[in-house]
């Protein structure tokens, strides 16, 4: 049953990315008249969302575009589809002012220079279904390639980085957040210092977190090579991983290699060391697991290696020392990070249920809640599919958030906040007052840089100010929310 | 390109997809490409991801392209159909895709029927319809016998043929001489007119040009696309410098033959007076190179895009001799006279093999002159070129287009792109009145059906699939 102020009209062949299309949403739903609005492309995620918000969505294609609009007066439709569409035609003319008189290219093999030995790299970052052949282009015109898109299949995975290694070609990803190549950051990236130390990183916010521990240390980062979350599976076992180092391993610049990755297959890892122990430069394997060291203790090894002294890692906020309830509720952005999190509070808290478990019997259902300690992943691929990634789009964990302030139950609430290039101009801005509204104790660890464009001094500071600890090393972070809850399992 | 290492930052960057990353390295001070990425066609993407994972493409497309490019289309010999295609009496060719008599359209019966008159088998064109209907006369596709033919395409065993022949191969294709504009043969027409002019064709017009070509020995004919292209020709709709170069070619040996000053004389009238007579060398030229990429297993290129004024019909390199077909469009663009839309038939004729081999409406770029013409402006002929090129597998660096910085002819069409882009083939043609009999009634553009790009992409998806896992 729509009401009589719900609007939704299809609009099939009016493709625009997600992120455009949160822009546009955000533009529409600030007209006066317009109580909430939501214009995506019409995917089965989407549509669900939608449906929840109480749209009724007629049927369609994940090629059309649905115009969801909820108003206050239902005279206030016409003026709700004019901000519609002047919305989405800024966004166009957004691109279009670059543009010349000359069309832009359609494919990424027309967009590719057509001969020479320029070093051009190419960054898909398409819905998921389309992201192969998109990325096949470029490996035909002989460039690596950096796949950000998620939701690519294991068979298109292997297959794509079975023919970069025939031809001496990097595949980095797919689902690969962040890359960093002679200090240009791809995708969610840092910035940091140039340095000697090259970085293979099977996870984006591990990365990120290790990036921006040895920028606070004063070490620089020559490289950061993403592989993608599932190299270091038995299936792809580490083609990506092993060319990365194999890159790292013939620049004269780099001196030390670290690789991080989420927990790998333990045979996978072990054919890894051994490769590792091949190469000249040497290599230090940070892949988490059960018993294994975390990230920052893996960087704090590395600086000591390299004969550089520990920091005391920054920190800010007023510490919060006890609470009513007795669960962890951590709402990540960041998959690593909630990987390390779970390594680490598991110790302690025993099992942790997640959207993705550390075992299988401890995953979530779709509601994401539970009565017990939790972590969500809330970049996982079934929760981005036709959305934008929860580091530029927070509507889905801010609505968990509130839900979590909400639970009596709830004793300490872990965020991640996540800097960078790619990522919300200003997290804290939509976060700090989700933070101060809630009643349990919050601990963000905030993995960024000074010279991010958000600036982590500034973040923190404002996270700080609505009431939360804030930590620089998600390790420190996830140690401080458990002792919060005194240890209790 | 050289793969960087790792500590140097990428001399630029290709980004397809959110613009957030194209804007996020603009503020790091690279160069970014970015792609105007849409979905591709409906239902394409598994077929799309499968096509693009065949470990045979890549090297089948650039061997599909390599022969294309390498043919010379030498113009060695003019003799009748019945020697060369060994076409019997009572049995003709048309152009496009396989037809039957019940699905011809007007253009295509006018011009069977006149044609069976032109062999004497029946006095009055009407009493042909009879015979083709009962099955008594027949009839196949031109592509069949490596001929083709403009617009009906027909063609009877006295006609006289042009050989093309790539030296390198000694392969061969054939095409009918041009009949001129107006109330021809090609475009349905069978008055008493038209059946004399066929008749001086074959008798004076034919063998003098055989006897010239032999004379001043084989026409380079892939040479004067080169310089037509330079000229102001697309060699579709106009090929005007090109009819002149041939005449400047052939007329010294034609004022030599033992034909008499009067025929000569009025041979060279009559060709100089056709802005149309090069077009069918062209069309024969395009088709000895695309012959060439015929039957490259997992290559995606199409080899012959052809109309019968029915159907609509491609061939691709990687799927052998399937035609995938769907409905003729009826062109948009300018009519003669009194003619409009609602005497159009829909769209016929091989010439779309000049746009198959990227000439024609892909080199519209070369051709401002005619851009009115079939209706379009200056501006639309430079965007629809560069608008091919986007889904064509190479640029031919000897069909050279000026006023793109002599940016080669777009070249070999991809079925996986079209899919990818949605953008369709552009063609420039001439429009045939629907009601046998009537000629031409128009010039324009049209594109082929969307669908029949899927359906060569599923055809090649299902031939990657049957290589990744034999059946046992």
């Amino acid at each position: 049953m729509t009401s009589p102020t719900d609007h939704v009209e299809i609009r099939p062949g009016a493709y625009a990315d997600s992120v455009t299309l949160l822009q546009v949403s955000r533009d529409v739903a600030a007209t006066p008249g317009v109580v909430a609005a939501q214009v995506a492309m019409a995917t089965p995620l989407n549509v669900e969302v939608l449906g929840s918000m109480g749209f009724a969505v007629p049927d369609c294609s994940p090629n059309d575009l649905v115009v969801a609009l909820r108003l206050a007066d239902p005279d206030g439709l016409e003026a709700a589809r004019g901000a519609v569409d002047a919305a989405l035609a800024a966004a166009r003319a957004g691109r279009a002012d670059r543009s010349t008189a000359v069309a832009p290219p359609r494919t990424t093999r027309t967009s590719l220079p057509a001969s020479g030995t320029q070093a051009v790299l190419a960054l898909v970052s398409v819905p998921g279904a389309h992201a192969f052949v998109e990325a096949i282009d470029a490996l035909d015109a002989g460039c690596d390639v950096m796949v950000f898109s998620d939701n690519v299949s294991l068979e298109q995975e292997v297959a794509l980085k079975q023919v970069a290694v025939d031809r001496g070609l990097l595949v980095m990803g797919p689902d690969c957040g962040t890359a960093a190549i002679g200090g240009v950051g791809l995708g969610f990236a840092n910035t940091v210092r140039p340095g000697p130390v090259g970085i293979v990183a099977a996870s984006g916010t591990g990365c990120q977190q290790v990036m921006c521990l040895l920028e606070a240390a004063g070490v620089g980062v020559g490289a950061a090579l993403g592989v993608g979350g599932r190299d270091l599976s038995t299936e792809v076992g580490a083609i990506s991983t092993r060319t990365a180092l194999l890159r790292l391993d013939s620049d004269p610049a780099i001196e030390r290699v670290l690789v991080v990755s989420k927990p790998p297959a333990p045979e996978v890892a072990t054919a890894l060391e051994e490769y590792a122990a091949s190469l000249a430069t040497p290599i230090d394997l940070a892949l988490l697991g059960p018993g294994q060291p975390d990230l920052t203790s893996a960087v704090e090894g590395l600086l000591g290696r390299l004969g550089v002294p520990v920091p005391s890692w920054p920190s800010c906020g007023h510490p919060a020392t006890e609470t009513a309830g007795s669960l962890l509720r951590g709402l990540f952005v960041g998959g690593t990070l909630c990987d390390e999190a779970m390594l680490i509070a598991t110790e302690a808290l025993g099992p942790i249920r997640s959207n993705i478990p550390l075992e299988p019997e401890l995953a979530l259902d779709a509601s994401l809640t539970a009565d017990g300690h939790l972590m969500v992943d809330f970049g996982d691929d079934s929760l981005t599919r036709g959305r934008a990634h929860p580091m530029i789009d927070p509507t889905v964990r801010l609505d968990h958030l509130a839900r979590a302030a909400a639970d009596p139950r709830t004793g300490v609430v872990l965020l991640d906040v996540v800097l960078g290039h790619g990522a919300e101009a200003d997290p804290a801005a939509a976060l700090a007052p989700a933070i101060a509204a809630c009643g349990p104790p919050v601990v963000v660890a905030c993995v960024g840089t000074e010279s991010d464009p958000q600036v982590l001094s500034r973040q923190a500071a404002a996270l700080a100010a609505a009431g939360a600890e804030v930590h620089l090393s998600n390790a420190a972070a996830v140690r401080r929310a458990v002792a919060i809850l005194g240890g209790r399992r | 390109m050289t793969p960087a290492l790792p500590s140097r930052p990428p001399d630029s960057v290709t980004t397809a997809g959110a613009g957030l990353f194209a804007d996020a390295l603009r503020s790091q001070a690279v160069p970014v490409s970015e792609v105007d990425w849409q979905p591709p066609m409906p239902g394409t993407a598994d077929d799309l991801a499968e096509v693009a994972g065949d470990p045979l493409r890549r090297d089948a497309n650039a061997l599909a392209v390599e022969r294309v490019l390498g043919v010379q289309a030498m113009l060695v010999g003019l003799a009748p159909a019945a020697d060369l295609l060994d076409l019997e009496r009572g049995h003709f060719l048309h152009a496009g895709p396989p037809l039957t008599w019940d699905r011809a359209s007007g253009p295509m019966r006018g011009a069977l029927m006149g044609a069976a008159a032109f062999e004497g088998i029946v006095e009055d064109p009407e009493d042909a319809a009879r015979l083709f209907a009962s099955g008594a006369l027949t009839f196949e596709p031109c592509h069949h016998r490596g001929a083709v033919g403009p617009m009906a395409g027909v063609v009877s065993p006295s006609m006289w043929m042009y050989v093309l022949e790539d030296p390198a191969s000694e392969r061969r294709t054939f095409c009918s001489l041009n009949e001129g504009l107006g109330k021809v043969l090609r475009y349905g027409a069978y008055s008493a007119e038209v059946l004399t002019r066929l008749g001086w064709m074959r008798d004076v017009l034919g063998p003098l040009l055989a006897e010239a070509v032999d004379a001043s020995g084989p026409v380079d004919a892939t040479g004067i696309l080169t310089q037509m292209l330079q000229m102001g020709d697309e060699a579709h709709n106009r090929n005007r410098a090109g009819t002149l170069m041939l005449l400047r070619d052939l007329s010294p040996a034609m004022a030599r033959s033992r034909r008499s000053a009067d025929d000569v004389a009025e041979a060279l009238t009559f060709i100089g007076g056709n802005d149309h007579f090069f077009l069918n060398i062209a069309m024969p030229a395009c088709k000895l190179a695309l012959d060439a990429a015929r039957g490259i297993d997992g290559s995606t290129m199409v080899v012959a895009m052809s109309r019968n004024g029915t159907d609509f019909g491609i061939q691709v390199a990687g799927t052998g001799d399937a035609w995938f077909t769907g409905p003729a469009q009826v062109a948009d663009g300018l009519y003669l006279g009194d003619f409009g839309p609602a005497d159009a038939n829909p769209d016929i004729g091989d010439s779309a093999i000049t746009e198959t081999a990227g000439i024609g409406g892909f080199s519209m770029a070369a051709a401002p002159a005619i851009v009115r013409f079939v209706g379009g402006t200056v501006p639309d002929a430079l965007a629809t070129t560069r608008r091919m090129h986007e889904i064509t597998l190479a640029e031919n660096p000897r069909w050279q287009i000026p006023v793109l910085d002599f940016r080669g002819a777009p070249t070999g069409i991809d079925v996986s792109l079209v899919c990818r882009t949605g953008i369709l083939p552009q063609i420039n043609t001439g429009m045939a009145g629907k009601v046998a009999g009537t000629g031409q009634v128009g010039a324009g553009l049209v594109t082929p059906p969307a669908e029949i790009f899927p359906a060569a992409l599923s055809a090649l998806a299902a031939r990657a699939r049957g290589r990744r896992s034999p059946s046992p």
